[in-house]
């Protein structure tokens, strides 16, 4: 049974659509309201606050904490300075993807790992040697995604961090209405955003200055549907839909590598050995078998598919993760689509799908399967650059 | 996003020559310039005012606040469009709006919502068997939408031609309307009809319920809700689309200027060229052909077609000349009505009123707010108007969009936009009195609203009222008439604006049209726009 966030006490009360989910054993909203739709435009519009806190999340510290990081991340974290957070991805020694996540430097010898799934024994396996130590604070911070063009506004409103100064992916510690904070300038929906980290203790004082504060800009508490549309616009993957982590896998064929993921770029090859490197370098000279690409899905087609049956085409409010296979265009089947949503911002339809990668290259025209009064139907769908969505408020 | 590294507008016109000119940049002038140009043509387009949009256009009227002027709210602009012109990359941008609510001076009023049952428990209230024929009437009425979209999204069928190509066409929309069943076209005549209370007596006993629903059909015509003919109109409201579903209503995000303004980031990608504060003076007919435009400034620029997009008697009776047109013609065009009706109150708040009936601000301020308590209360402010005033109890029609959109008004603050009917063009003074009754009749308003809202008047920073009258000085509507002219039955389809001049041609050769006075009509629709130029690079006109 999942159990409370630190946040709970605020967010039940304001649940009056009793839609949770269990995320990462803790009850977590999924809207709101009986629909997401005032969350999601709130998130593009407003700002909307997201409780995040059922992320994994790791203090690593210790003379060697760098060094030891920069043996299990793909990326070299020995580079981040004080204040500075990287998304990255971990590796088994054959190169596929543990997980996906975030790594902050808090200090000089103090780093935070956010982690999609429980990572601390992982971790602890290669320690040995290095003056560092893992500590699970998964339970004691408490965390809240505040996203949206009015982010920025609504948290200047109630703490005293130089925001105008914090660039992407830089984080602060502050004072938020008399609490300590940290806040880092990040998030899951590729939009103007921070995260606001807190003791779990003080974690409802927080939620409660934050609330209070947005209530000028538009605000609204968001939950796990919203986010799902947005992180699908931003083309973000997720552990556990778009992929899976390499240690639940029970054949090779379902693992990956970062390259085929498109993470590639937080893979810094050529440095001393970390995990996965030699697999990885292999990977790299080869040539990936497959890729995960973003497809814009045919409108039109869809459209007339719905009129032989004599009815408006329809889509579906929420992002969906069940796969649907994909096809080279009048072809054979050549991977799958993992996650996709339509995005009323874009008004397209979108997916994330793997894909061969002689399919992958943009502009590619692929067929989606769709399924229109219970027959199985085939769409063009276009390979699409990733992010679908990027505002330039979210780096500005 | 919306960004161009070129400037959307140009100081002036940089060539004297252009395929074509569109006069007036609303933004079906906007789409067709779009189209124009996507097909490789040069374009000009010339907008009077200081800012494109038209009826559908954004101002900080008062510093910090930004309204939609006139028009307020989206929802029949056709999805084709956005796609084929990438208007959401140019910023159209449209939230939905969640909730219509009926407040009334006792009980809690009505609220109906996107949830069907939360709608239904609250129409059970007034009446249970209502509440359940809501879903019924939503279907039928979808279904008929449905077919209407063959019809809007087309060039008006034209009943008279004997051309194979025409046969052809009607052919095929007979088959889509064959689609219909029987009673699915009985009720489609009932409609074209029947009043708009008739037509609802059919299905609902609930004055609440019928009252508000009925207003759909009046708006911007001259007609009371029990008015034959008020029907039809009550269709539009099922044949928006928002994301593929037939659905309601939706802000444009930074006001429906956004819409506009998206239209003309489209069509500068595209080449064209945009220039304000260029007010037509004259399209220069010779030999019985448009050869191109005499601006107020005395500028005189050649076209190989010129595009109105201003309304049909602006155009003909006053930018070409009645000296240039057959009489019957220009008969028509003096006889095709306007009679504007509607009027408009934008107010500037220090915060959010509270409602007597359901207080605080919850989601029901977040939709559209109706005042339209009864049906006779509809018929006695239609009444006043019959006799040349405005309805001292007006039929209003409010949203409050700083609410989801928090760009238009400074933190805290909002921006109220309040659509009035009716405030009929000819008072009894007479229309050019009108600036002397203006404010009466803003009072008037805010009145009406505060009975319902009394801590509404604390609460204004700032007014500003817009009669039918400041309509046609300000944005250039014919008599106040917010949609080029009234959308009755006998100015539709292929009689709008004249018999045989439904397809965007004129009877002068390079002369075209392509807004609201065109097929489909008006209302933030994109289509006359569309398809007027789509019928134009077909022509080989150009
Ligand atoms: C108060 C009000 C409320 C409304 N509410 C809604 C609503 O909520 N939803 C909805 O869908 N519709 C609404 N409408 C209707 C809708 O706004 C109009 O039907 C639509 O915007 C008209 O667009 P258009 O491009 O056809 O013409 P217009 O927008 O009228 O454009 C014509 C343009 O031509 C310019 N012009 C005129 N003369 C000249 C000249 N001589 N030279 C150069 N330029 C010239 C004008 O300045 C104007 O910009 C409303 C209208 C009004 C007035």
């Amino acid at each position: 049974m999942p159990i409370p966030s630190p946040f709970h006490e605020r967010t039940a009360a304001l649940c009056t659509s009793m839609r949770w989910k269990d995320w990462a054993g803790y009850y977590a909203v999924c809207s709101f309201d009986t629909s997401h739709e005032r969350e999601y435009y709130a998130l593009r519009h407003a700002a909307g606050l997201i409780d995040v806190s059922p992320l994994f999340k790791y203090s690593v510290s210790g003379p060697d904490a760098g060094e030891f990081l920069a043996q299990v991340m793909v990326k070299d974290v020995r580079r981040l300075e004080v204040g500075q957070v990287t998304y990255l991805c971990w590796c088994d020694d054959a190169g596929k993807v543990m997980d996906d996540g975030t790594v902050t430097r808090l200090a000089q010898d103090r780093f935070r790992v956010t982690a999609a799934e429980p990572s601390r024994a992982w971790l602890e396996r290669y320690a040995r040697g290095y003056r560092v130590t893992i500590h699970d604070e998964s339970a004691e911070i408490g965390a809240l995604s505040l996203q949206g063009p009015m982010a920025r506004a609504v948290l200047a409103d109630c703490c005293d961090a130089d925001l105008d100064r914090l660039g992407f992916f830089r984080g602060t510690s502050a004072d938020l209405d008399g609490t300590g904070v940290w806040i880092s300038r990040t998030g899951y929906t590729g939009d103007l955003g921070y995260e606001v980290w807190v003791e779990a203790a003080r974690a409802t004082r927080v939620w409660d200055a934050l609330v209070a504060a947005g209530k000028a800009h538009a605000l609204e508490p968001a939950g796990l549907d919203a986010m799902d549309v947005t992180r699908i616009e931003a083309g973000f993957i997720m552990n556990g839909v778009d992929y899976f982590s390499a240690n639940h896998c029970m054949i090779d064929a379902q693992k990956s590598s970062p390259f085929e993921l498109g993470l590639g770029w937080t893979v810094d090859l050529d440095r001393e050995p970390f995990n996965g490197q030699a697999a990885l370098r292999a990977e790299k000279e080869r040539g990936s078998r497959r890729r995960l690409v973003g497809l814009v899905i045919d409108w039109d087609a869809l459209e007339a598919l719905y009129a032989e049956h004599g009815l408006p085409p329809e889509v579906c409010s929420q992002a969906w993760r069940s796969g649907v296979p994909v096809y080279a265009a009048g072809g054979r089947q050549v991977g799958k689509a993992t996650s996709g949503a339509w995005s009323p911002l874009l008004k397209e339809n979108l997916a994330l799908a793997d894909v061969e990668a002689s399919c992958a290259s943009l502009g590619t025209r692929l067929d989606f399967e769709v399924t229109v009064e219970y027959e199985r139907r085939r769409v063009p769908a276009l390979v699409t650059r990733r992010p679908f969505f990027n505002p330039e408020r979210k780096r500005r | 996003m919306h960004e161009s590294s070129e400037a959307l507008l140009s100081p002036r016109p940089k060539k004297s020559r252009y395929d074509a000119i569109v006069v007036g940049g609303g933004h079906n002038g906007l789409i067709a310039a779009a189209y124009l140009a996507r097909a490789g043509k040069q374009v000009l387009v010339l907008e009077r005012r200081h800012v494109l949009g038209g009826a559908a256009v954004s101002e900080e009227v008062f510093p910090g606040f930004t309204f939609s002027v006139c028009s307020y709210v989206v929802s029949l602009f056709r999805p084709h469009i956005i796609r084929e012109l990438e208007l959401a990359r140019h910023g159209f941008d449209l939230i939905p709006l969640e909730a219509s609510f009926l407040p009334l001076l006792d009980g809690e009023g009505l609220c109906r919502w996107s949830d069907p049952h939360r709608t239904r428990r609250e129409v059970s209230r007034f009446s249970p068997r209502d509440a359940e024929t809501l879903g019924e009437f939503s279907l039928a009425m979808s279904r008929l939408a449905r077919f209407s979209k063959s019809i809007i999204d087309r060039p008006a069928p034209d009943p008279t031609s004997l051309a194979p190509r025409e046969l052809l066409r009607n052919l095929r929309l007979a088959r889509e309307l064959g689609g219909m069943d029987a009673d699915l076209a009985y009720l489609n005549h009932k409609l074209m009809t029947m009043s708009a209370v008739d037509f609802l007596d059919l299905w609902f006993e609930s004055e609440t319920l019928k009252a508000p629903m009925s207003v759909s059909g009046i708006i911007g015509t001259f007609l009371g809700v029990r008015s034959p003919g008020s029907a039809y109109v009550l269709l539009h409201h099922y044949m928006g689309e928002i994301d593929g579903a037939f659905r309601s209503w939706g802000f444009s995000r930074g006001g429906t200027g956004q819409v506009s303004l998206a239209c003309a980031r489209a069509a500068r990608a595209h080449g064209a060229e945009i220039v304000c504060e260029a007010p037509v003076e004259k399209i220069r007919v010779e030999g019985g052909r448009a050869r191109g435009v005499v601006l107020v400034s005395g500028d005189e620029l050649e076209a190989k077609v010129v595009v109105s997009g201003v309304d049909p008697r602006r155009t003909f009776l006053g930018l070409v000349g009645e000296e240039h047109l057959d009489g019957e013609f220009a008969r028509d065009i003096r006889r095709y009505k306007y009679r504007g009706s509607s009027g408009k109150v934008n107010l500037a708040l220090d915060g959010l009123p509270e409602f007597t009936c359901r207080p605080g601000d919850g989601p029901h301020l977040r939709g559209d707010i109706a005042i339209a308590p009864s049906i006779d209360y509809l018929e006695r402010a239609y009444d006043e108007a019959k006799y040349g005033d405005f309805s001292s109890r007006p039929y209003l029609n409010v949203v409050i969009p700083s609410l989801v959109d928090p760009s238009v008004a400074p933190p805290g603050k909002h921006v109220m936009s309040i659509f009035v009917q009716y405030a009929p063009y000819e008072i009894k003074e007479g229309p050019a009195h009108w600036p002397e009754r203006r404010e009466a009749f803003g009072d008037a308003v805010v009145e009406t609203l505060a009975e319902y809202a009394p801590t509404l008047p604390d609460r204004i920073l700032h007014r500003q009222v817009l009669s039918p009258w400041d309509l046609e000085q300000e944005f250039g509507l014919t008599e106040g008439n917010i949609f080029h002219g009234e959308l009755s039955l006998e100015q539709l389809l292929f009689l709008r604006p004249a018999a045989g001049w439904a397809r965007y041609r004129t009877p002068l050769r390079g002369l075209w049209m392509c807004a609201s006075g065109t097929h489909p009509g008006g209302g933030i629709m994109g289509a006359p726009g569309e398809l007027a130029a789509k019928t134009l690079l077909e022509s080989r006109e150009l």
